[in-house]
């Protein structure tokens, strides 16, 4: 009798567990609804929300046509487009009964559907109905709560759609950063190159024609090292016609570690960032050294300058997403690197005032579902 | 014989390797001379560096010995470790490169979409890194016992200590210009005492063995009947499937540009291979006829190192052993130190990175990791008997060609494999070439079929290996990745053709 109570105690009493398995059910059916409402989404939540509600039979459509029906009597399906549609038009939680389901198969166990419409920011977009062969308050209580519910999952789903978009957008603008100072200045540096080098000019013209190409790249996420490398190099040298010995550049790069896959711009804005600190300088003679060097399973790759050096603080913010500081391109490759081989892979920033600044990124040679082309 | 040679050329080639490792190869450039696009791995140098890291001490005193004491019928493994290249060149060198995979894990999680897959992998990799460590320290140690007389546990000591401390200190990561520079080294210090000792042999009159024991031994398959013909087949399957199951030589091929190069290096490997295995042979012949003694004894390991001593006096036999030492310590070291990065690559990503955490920790893991993987082969081999090196090589090529090589062939051309489908075929392809190196290594020899279907399980372990998985597939067909068409596609288009890869 003792184990008894204890173990009572322990679980809660039969309210305590219903919650429990209310709650455990609702947390089966938020994955698939947290992908937004789709056929397979709403294919895997049917199953768990028909628990929940335990009707024998669910229906989840958009706001015209069904995307998933589970339980039995399935000849029902039919009408469920057609009460959506209702539902929409009118906005408001309706029960249908034995005249609207027209239905005269004996041992049938559906007479009456509950359609509740979902909305989601003050727009429906779809329905929830619950097929019962009685309709109650309580019932109808209860699927109107539910829609509520799936609506706060799928208000997490947009949101983080939209947080997907959002990082889309940032690589895009990225992308376009290429700054016109940049443009201008390499115009202006080949342009003096033409009388007096002309050879030159033309490879500077033909470096800095690759290097837009790069970077206006419209397809794919991810690139290999070599190419981005690439990229990086024809920088350096037209900044380097510009800047002739102001800059000093030291490239150390192992050739077993060209063939890794990184996402596409992950090192171009750590150059940039440190030629501009190199060019900060007092004495005005920047030193740049670009490393790469094999690990095993990862590859190591190191940005330094000899500049100015930041306040560490101001750093963190810029990791953090601060896009008021002005390394706006940090923040955005160390979470792509993030997002792409997990929380351990992103920027380390070594730095103080006056001690110069040194990036490193460790990459691992693969992550599943990451590849150039 | 003069030990001082020996010792000499021991030590030389241990520093020459830690010093190596120790200050590493630092090219700096400056951009002016410098373009990344130049720098790519050229085929020819991969090429070499595979040989580096592939001709262990089997190859390169293992052979000679076999064919001296077992005759002409040895000369499959030589003709397989080198054919091996030929069946991976055809069917798995470029795919595999496109995949994008680094070890062989990696590429069963790409292909199944299964960590479960990826762990089993992660453990056939320990278990044939483990195996094939296991004759180059025995190697090492019959060695030093014939050119130094010290005893034979000291071979696996050094040699242990030596990788210990290069791979555990970043030293002697896959540089690809040292590895490449050991296959070279490796060929001159066999084929400089070879072409001595034939010069040396005609000037002799070319004396030949008896001729009633050679008819016998340059037969193959002389007398064994249906036991013979079944150990040489399942050897060629072993040899010829187990190449590309070898962790050390998988991770070379990441080097590769593209799926071309990975076939063009493919190439170079084969003809600089067959080149390196025309070499043992001659010794082999040659100690038929200088060395009858070792081949009565039964250990045959210790040929390569004793023939210039047999054949030669004075300073010239000591130069030419201690040139052959050297070269047969090169040989344990850069396949010990490419087998060890490849096992604790796996075991710092698999076993001790779980328990080491915070910062430094990628450096603690793989150092924990190099110790298990170097400690447990070393001690292994102190306390193992005595089997021939290149059989205990030829039982890890076994297991690799009973595991790997069903699920690499299957992966890369058939559409059904399914996660479950892999882990069976492995499983079973496991613990049946498992079985048999239990037995074999533990030297209980009745004579006949048991014996002869354990001690060469290939050609019953890989069949039965690649029909479970397939088996299994098909029972599982509802299981197969989603994303298997697109993966497939990825592997066998040429790089060049324009195609949404993503």
């Amino acid at each position: 009798m003792r184990w008894r109570r204890s173990r009572r105690s322990r679980l809660g009493g039969e309210a305590d567990r219903a919650t429990f398995r209310t709650l455990h059910t609702a947390g089966l059916a938020a994955p698939a609804l947290r992908e937004g409402l789709t056929t397979a989404s709403a294919t895997r939540a049917a199953r768990h929300l028909r628990a929940l509600l335990g009707v024998p039979a669910l229906a989840l459509t958009d706001d015209r046509a069904v995307l998933a029906w589970d339980g039995s009597d399935d000849h029902h399906r039919e009408h469920a487009a057609r009460l959506a549609q209702q539902a929409v038009a009118s906005g408001r939680t309706t029960v249908a009964g034995p005249g609207d389901l027209d239905c005269r198969r004996t041992g049938c166990a559906v007479r009456h559907a509950i359609v509740a419409p979902i909305v989601v920011d003050d727009r429906i977009v779809g329905t929830l109905q619950a097929y019962a062969d009685h309709s109650s308050g309580a019932l109808v209580r209860a699927t109107d709560e539910v829609t509520r519910w799936m609506a706060g999952q799928l208000e997490l789903a947009e949101l983080s759609g939209s947080r997907t978009r959002l990082a889309e957008a940032e690589l895009r603008a990225l992308r376009a950063q290429i700054s016109p100072h940049f443009v201008y200045n390499s115009l202006t540096t080949i342009a003096s190159f033409v009388r007096t080098d002309p050879d030159r000019a033309r490879d500077l013209l033909l470096d800095f024609a690759d290097f837009t190409r790069y970077s206006f790249r419209r397809h794919g996420d991810y690139t290999t090292l070599a190419d981005e490398l690439k990229s990086v190099e024809r920088y350096l040298l037209l900044e380097q016609a510009r800047f002739g010995d102001r800059l000093q550049v030291t490239l150390r790069i192992a050739p077993e570690v060209l063939p890794v896959v990184v996402p596409y711009l992950c090192i171009q804005p750590l150059v940039e960032n440190a030629v501009k600190h190199g060019l900060a300088r007092s004495d005005g003679v920047g030193r740049i050294s670009i490393v790469a060097h094999d690990a095993g399973q990862s590859c190591v790759l190191e940005v330094e300058d000899n500049g100015a050096g930041e306040d560490p603080d101001r750093v963190r913010r810029a990791l953090a997403g601060d896009t008021d500081q002005d390394s706006v391109g940090l923040g955005n490759v160390d979470q792509r690197l993030r997002t792409t081989f997990g929380d351990d892979h992103g920027l380390v920033v070594e730095t103080a005032p006056g001690a110069g600044t040194k990036v490193t990124v460790r990459v691992p040679k693969f992550a599943p579902g990451v590849s150039a082309g | 014989m003069n030990a001082a040679a020996g010792i000499v050329a021991v030590v030389l080639v241990s520093v020459a390797t830690l010093a190596i490792g120790t200050w590493g190869l630092r090219f700096s450039r400056t951009t002016s001379d410098f373009y990344v696009a130049s720098r790519t791995v050229r085929p020819g140098l991969n090429a070499s560096a595979i040989g580096g890291e592939y001709l262990s001490a089997a190859s390169f005193l293992g052979v000679a010995g076999l064919v001296l004491v077992y005759g002409a019928d040895m000369l499959w493994y030589p003709v397989g470790w080198t054919a091996g290249y030929l069946v991976l060149l055809v069917l798995v060198a470029a795919p595999l490169r496109r995949s994008g995979a680094y070890t062989l894990p990696d590429f069963a999680e790409a292909r199944t979409g299964s960590r479960r897959v990826r762990g089993l992998c992660s453990l056939m990799v320990v278990a044939i890194g483990w195996l094939y460590l296991l004759p180059q320290f025995q190697g090492a140690g019959v060695t030093l016992a014939a050119t130094t007389g010290a005893p034979l546990w000291a071979g696996p000591v050094v040699v242990a200590a030596v990788v210990l401390v290069n791979v555990g200190s970043g030293g002697m990561r896959s540089i690809t210009f040292v590895q490449a520079f050991q296959y070279w080294l490796k060929l001159t210090a066999l084929l400089l005492p070879a072409a001595v000792l034939l010069v040396v042999w005609m000037q002799d009159g070319h004396p030949s063995a008896t001729p009633a024991e050679q008819s016998a031994w340059d037969l193959p398959i002389a007398g064994d009947g249906a036991i013979g013909l079944y150990t040489t087949w399942s050897l060629i399957i072993a040899t010829f499937l187990g190449t590309m199951g070898l962790p050390h030589v998988v991770v070379r091929f990441y080097t590769n540009p593209d799926g071309r190069a990975a076939r063009r290096t493919t190439l170079f490997v084969l003809a600089l291979l067959g080149l390196f295995y025309l070499l043992p042979p001659v010794y082999a012949a040659l100690g038929r006829v200088y060395a009858g003694g070792l081949a009565d004894s039964g250990h045959g390991d210790t040929l390569v190192l004793e023939l210039p001593g047999l054949m030669l006096s004075g300073v010239g036999a000591d130069l030419l052993t201690g040139l052959v030492t050297a070269g047969a310590f090169a040989a344990f070291l850069s396949t010990s130190s490419g087998l060890s990065i490849a096992v604790a690559g796996v075991l710092s990503q698999d076993v001790t990175g779980r328990f080491v955490r915070g910062s430094g920790s990628p450096v603690t893991a793989f150092r924990l990791g190099v110790a298990l993987a170097v400690l447990v082969p070393a001690v292994a081999a102190v306390g193992a008997p005595e089997v021939p090196v290149a059989k205990v090589v030829g039982l890890a090529f076994a297991v690799a060609a009973s595991t790997f090589a069903p699920l690499l062939l299957l992966g890369i051309w058939w559409r059904g494999l399914t996660a479950a489908g892999a882990v069976a075929g492995l499983v079973v392809g496991g613990l049946g070439s498992a079985v048999s190196t239990a037995w074999t290594l533990a030297e209980r020899h009745p004579t006949g079929w048991v014996d002869a279907l354990l001690a060469e399980p290939a050609a019953w372990s890989v069949p039965l290996a690649c029909l479970v998985m397939v088996g299994v597939s098909r029972a599982t067909r509802d299981t197969v990745p989603p994303h298997v068409r697109r993966f497939l596609v990825r592997l066998h288009t040429p790089e060049a053709v324009e195609l949404d890869r993503g």
